[in-house]
């Protein structure tokens, strides 16, 4: 436990709330989740000559209403009922010093929690600009509480916020009070002396607004959860007073937002003078009637997702080259120092592959994050979410899904990463759950190597060719499938009522570049920490499963083997070929015989239905913690080593060539067999890191465990589909 | 009359409210939908939905059936 006093940021998303908190706090943040929800907590130290406060970070809301889990967190918080969280001294409150209005409404909500409160005015030289001219020292009088102007991206006026602080830390809270109809009054009143009887079943002694929030919010979370201990005494006690209030003649659903509106009607009338049209209303609005026009907006969409593709996808392909040589080129440095044995293959097959493995996904989720910061930041994100909304909304999602799904396309990793941006709940993790069936770059060496070997290069319709075809084809499956299996996700596990679609157009701004970088890097180190652990274990695991056990008589019989080509008196050149393929041999007989291997064997009579041998069916289960890995495990099965990739004419060769073991006049790989494959890795959830990262974004394995399974299943069923139809048709 | 009916251009007064979506209604109540407020019609999505409206001097996109929620009086 520390000692220093916490204080709290909270606002209204679109106030500045990150760029100011940046500013407060410089490098000396730190990110996680609150405990037991998965709600970004973010933790900095704001640096007092003497004193040291830490400052937490809450997620931008509207309300404090507690429709949702960030908004649950947010009172929670500031009752100091959060675990993991001190109760906070002070609450900064940001907001927009051009759209006060609005603003004030959770400002009031938060005043009346009685602590004291410093009101920070965003973005203050923008509001000059759009004409406003705000009395600060009347509305800090009106409020009861500290206004200080700032200019957050430009760093002005954190010198007197933080004078504020240290003011304010020794001052009275917020005598702000929201005077509401008489019924209500009455009702909250009659409620506070109904719950004074039970004080000691409370974990907490109730405060006002707690109360308020129990009339007011019906079904709302402060009368679940005081259901739960109090139960039908309250569930009497609440219907009884709501039923004088609407006897009276009050509307319950109206009451505190009409009220609170009027009084903050009445402050800005006194304190905000305009004195022309707001200026970032025309400009903003001038932008926007080009980016939300029908075609050029449209335009405009497609070209900027492109470019943000692009960079995931090939932008983040040299970067990747370079990791993974750097890796590659480590392990080869380790081998030769380390002698030959289960130690070597440890540290190099396990231990640098795996690290390799996870170092190897940083460029993209770097790249991705930099885009999304800087379209959050200066407010196209909102634009793009008003575009795809209604297309998405025949997957039962909202348009707030569409970039973490066209994300997954490069790769799911990031994809999952960017669901953040999705404030609900259950669209959030329907998003999690289906972006992994969009077609990652992972899956594209699997696809080429089958189509480069399997289906011939034949024009159709003239100028078509068939493989590129049969590839849009197999990128299509993932799509076709995510749309019924969102929709029917939506009308099962994570069904519930239709999360609003009511959301702030935030005026364009420039992005803060600090703000920017935070972001990329927060993002990679978190996922190196968090999922990186998880995919290494996962690595590491397979490795073992694929190297024992080495029975001592098969090292030994290609060791005479050896001895036999050497006294063979071979040119010197035939001698070394001859040898180096013995000892790939001796490798893929290695493998045959490893765990996973006996495994491969043992579920042949589950994947023969798909049209695959026992080798297929080991390479498939070694590609567990990466998809990609499947070329290689191929090449080792077939005694062609580790080194081969999908350009290798050898591995297509041998792969055409290929007999089955129990049948040797059939062929195992056909073209009905390839599409089988292909179609299975298409749809399976076969990436270690996919599922270590989803753990990391739900917040439990339960949602890992879910993906793998209905992807696996889905994958093995429409693999079958696909080769028995495939087979009736041929 | 609701709010999702309006033309890109129109002004209008809020006037009350359809009841079926508590939980939407709510947060529309936030954002500053209350009685008595002035909304504008900025813009529909090139797909047709969701519209742009502008009130209490910042902008706000809804879907239309979240729209049908606000009775307006038309200026």
């Amino acid at each position: 436990m520390n000692s220093r006093p916490t204080t709290v940021l909270i606002g209204n998303p679109n106030t500045g709330k990150t760029t100011l908190f940046n500013a407060l706090t410089g490098l000396s943040q730190r990110t996680g989740n609150f405990p037991g929800v998965t709600v970004e907590k973010k933790v900095g130290t704001i640096d007092l000559d003497h004193l040291q406060i830490e400052i937490v970070d809450l997620p931008g809301t509207y309300s404090l209403a507690a429709n949702s889990p960030d908004e649950i967190l947010a009172t929670d918080v500031l009752l100091g009922q959060q675990e993991g969280t001190n109760s906070p001294e002070l609450v900064i409150v940001v907001a927009d010093a051009s759209n006060l209005e609005r603003n004030l409404y959770l400002t009031t909500q938060i005043l009346e929690y009685n602590l004291p409160l410093i009101l920070v005015l965003n973005m203050y030289d923008l509001a000059i600009a759009n004409g406003l001219e705000i009395n600060t020292d009347r509305l800090s009088r009106e409020l009861d509480c500290q206004v200080v102007p700032v200019v957050a991206n430009k760093s002005e006026g954190i010198d007197e916020l933080q004078e504020a602080v240290k003011r304010c830390l020794e001052k009275e809270a917020s005598a702000f009070h929201l005077q509401l109809d008489e019924s209500v009054e009455d009702g909250i009143h009659q409620l506070l002396t109904f719950l004074d009887d039970y004080s000691d079943q409370l974990s907490a002694p109730i405060h006002r607004v707690e109360v308020l929030r129990l009339l007011v919010d019906e079904g709302g979370i402060v009368e679940q959860r005081l259901l739960e201990i109090i139960g039908e005494p309250l569930d009497s006690c609440l219907n009884q007073i709501r039923k004088k209030i609407a006897e009276h003649g009050t509307d319950l659903l109206l009451v505190e937002p009409e009220t609170r509106y009027q009084q903050i009607g009445e402050i800005i009338e006194i304190c905000v003078d305009r004195k022309q049209e707001k200026l970032e209303f025309t400009i903003s609005n001038r932008v926007d009637k080009f980016l939300t026009h029908p075609i050029g907006g449209s335009a405009a969409f497609i070209v900027l997702m492109t470019v943000i593709f692009q960079a995931i996808f090939e932008w983040a392909a040299p970067l990747m080259d370079l990791i993974d040589g750097s890796f590659g080129w480590l392990g080869d440095l380790v081998s030769s120092v380390l002698l030959e044995g289960a130690l070597q293959s440890l540290i190099v097959d396990g231990v640098i592959a795996g690290v390799g493995g996870v170092a190897i996904f940083l460029p993209q989720i770097v790249i991705l994050f930099g885009f999304i910061a800087i379209l959050e930041d200066c407010g196209y994100m909102a634009r793009a979410a008003f575009l795809m909304d209604r297309l998405m909304s025949w997957a039962g999602l909202s348009g707030k899904s569409f970039v973490p799904m066209l994300s997954s396309f490069a790769c799911a990793i990031p994809g999952v990463m960017a669901t953040r941006v999705i404030e609900n709940r259950r669209d959030r993790f329907t998003t999690i759950l289906v972006a992994p069936l969009m077609s990652c770059s992972a899956r594209l060496p699997v696809y080429t190597i089958m189509i480069a070997a399997f289906i011939p290069d034949k024009p159709v319709l003239g100028f078509f060719g068939l493989q590129g075809i049969t590839l849009l084809a197999i990128y299509m499956v993932g799509v076709v499938v995510a749309v019924p299996v969102a929709w029917l996700l939506k009308k099962t596990i994570l069904q519930g009522e239709t999360p609003p679609f009511v959301m702030e157009m935030p005026p364009y701004k420039i992005p803060d570049l600090k703000t920017i970088i935070l972001r990329m890097t927060d993002r990679g180190k978190r996922f190196l920490v968090d999922a990186g652990t998880i995919i290494f274990a996962t690595t590491v695991v397979i490795w073992g499963l694929l190297y024992f056990p080495r029975p001592e008589s098969t090292s030994e019989q290609y060791a005479q083997k050896a001895v036999e080509i050497q006294s063979q008196g071979l040119s010197k050149d035939q001698q070394e070929e001859q040898l180096n393929a013995n000892s790939k041999a001796e490798t893929g007989a290695f493998l045959r015989q490893s765990v996973l291997g006996r495994l491969g064997r043992l579920i042949q009579p589950v994947v023969k239905p798909l049209g695959w041998d026992w080798k297929i069916g080991i390479a498939v289960m070694a590609s567990f913690p990466a998809r990609e890995v499947v070329v290689a495990t191929l090449g080792i099965i077939y005694n062609l080593g580790s080194e081969e990739s999908e350009e290798s004419e050898n591995l297509r060769q041998k792969m055409k060539t290929a007999t089955r073991d129990d049948n040797p006049g059939q062929k195992v790989f056909t073209p009905i067999v390839a599409l089988s494959i292909m179609v299975f890795f298409a749809l399976c959830a076969q990436c270690a890191a996919t599922l270590a990262v989803i753990k990391r974004e739900t917040g439990s394995w339960k949602w890992s465990f879910f993906t793998f399974s209905y992807m696996t299943i889905l994958a093995y069923f429409a693999a079958l589909i696909t080769y028995q139809i495939g087979n009736l048709l041929i | 009359m609701t709010l999702d009916v309006l033309n890109v251009g129109e002004k209008a007064k809020v006037i009350g409210y359809r009841r079926d979506k508590p939980q939407i209604l709510r947060r529309i109540l936030e954002m500053g939908l209350v009685r008595g407020a002035e909304v504008e019609v900025v813009r529909f999505s090139p797909m047709g939905d969701p519209m742009e409206i502008a009130v209490k001097g910042y902008l706000l996109s809804m879907r239309l059936s979240e729209a049908a929620l606000v009775e307006i009086d038309s200026y």
